[in-house]
Parts: structure tokens; C-alpha cells; sequence
């Protein structure tokens, strides 16, 4: 049963790991603020939720992975706001790439004000 | 779970190298901080699979401090920050 549990949390540690190196060439790789925040936040909360599960499946006798739970809750409520706010600064700052976009609703609301 | 171990912390290594590339040679500020959010996410990720190899748990609040910290970092700066010449 120790082996399953070593199995099952070395494979979610190895995917997070490997999540978060994707991420990283990503942010390397795309030429926009907008790309390289899509490509920092999601793979980025989902590969560290991932090794935060296989850690907390590492520490399962122990009180101490509740706080590692607590951590991916709290990464999950935070990430969208910062993606929130570094979306709006750069779409406001910086309109390269307009181009793209078929509906506006944010440019059609700056505008309208 | 030493294999594991190894293979996780030179990739989580790796994205860390790379994102501090992309935060030195940003263009703008807001590619920094998308770079020192992503670096704290990946720091997190690389004590968190220290705690599972060790099965240590004194780094675990650790963890929690630097996801708070880096969220309050990052939202400051980029709500505060001055629009920087191009």
C-alpha cells in the first residue's frame, strides 16, 4: 500500500514538475504580455496544485498537509486576480496586437467612458 | 523517491532559470511581475517537493507564507506601479 501511495504522488510531482517547465518556455517564447501571462497563470496553478497533492499524499500521517491544501486553495482564489488586474494594465498600456480581438467589450467600455 | 526527487527539482530548476531570463530581459514591467509570480509559484513548488522527499514538515508554513507574499507583491506592483516610457 506505501508503494501505491509512493507511485501515485511520484507521478502527480513529476507532472507538476513538468507543467511548471512549460510554463516557463512559454513565457519565454510568446511575444505578448497578455500570452505570457495566459501561459504563466494556468499551468502554472494547476502544476503547483499537483505537486501540492503528491507532497500532501507524502505527508498524509502528518496534520501538516491540511496547510499544504490550504495553499492550493489559496493560490486558486489568488491567481485569477492577478490575471485580472495584469490583464487590465496591459491592455490599457500597452495595445500591441490589436488586430486579434473580434469582440472588444473592455476596449468598447473605455471607449464609451 | 530519490529519482522522482531529482527529476522534479532539475526541471523546477530549469523553469526558474528561465524565468529569470524572462524577468531580466523583460520589455515592460508587467512582463517582470507576470516573471517574479511565476518564480514565486515555482519556489513554492521546489519546497513543497523538499518536504515530500525529506518528509519534513517545517517548511510547510513556508509555503503558505510565500503564496501570501507573492500574491501581495504582485497585485501592489501592478496596481501602483508608474507606466514606464517606451
Amino acid at each position: 500500500m506505501s508503494l501505491f501511495f509512493d507511485v501515485v504522488s511520484g507521478l502527480l510531482i513529476l507532472t507538476g514538475a513538468l507543467l511548471a517547465f512549460t510554463a516557463a518556455i512559454a513565457i519565454i517564447r510568446f511575444p505578448d504580455t497578455l500570452t505570457r501571462m495566459h501561459a504563466a497563470t494556468k499551468p502554472q496553478v494547476i502544476g503547483l496544485i499537483l505537486i501540492l497533492v503528491g507532497a500532501a499524499i507524502q505527508l498524509r500521517n502528518d496534520g501538516q498537509a491540511w496547510m499544504l491544501a490550504l495553499t492550493g486553495l489559496f493560490t486558486m482564489l489568488t491567481a485569477p486576480v492577478i490575471a485580472h488586474l495584469l490583464g487590465r494594465t496591459a491592455y490599457r498600456e500597452q495595445r500591441n496586437r490589436d488586430g486579434l480581438l473580434r469582440i472588444n467589450e473592455l476596449g468598447d467600455d473605455i471607449d464609451d467612458v | 523517491m530519490t529519482v522522482v526527487a531529482v527529476i522534479a527539482g532539475v526541471l523546477l530548476i530549469a523553469a526558474a532559470g528561465l524565468t529569470c531570463f524572462r524577468i531580466l530581459a523583460g520589455p515592460s514591467t508587467l512582463d517582470r511581475v507576470v516573471g517574479i509570480d511565476s518564480l514565486t509559484a515555482i519556489a513554492a513548488s521546489g519546497l513543497a517537493v523538499w518536504a515530500a522527499y525529506d518528509r519534513d514538515t517545517t517548511d510547510v508554513p513556508a509555503i503558505v507564507a510565500l503564496a501570501l507574499v507573492g500574491f501581495l507583491g504582485s497585485a501592489a506592483v501592478t496596481r501602483f506601479r508608474v507606466q514606464d516610457d517606451r
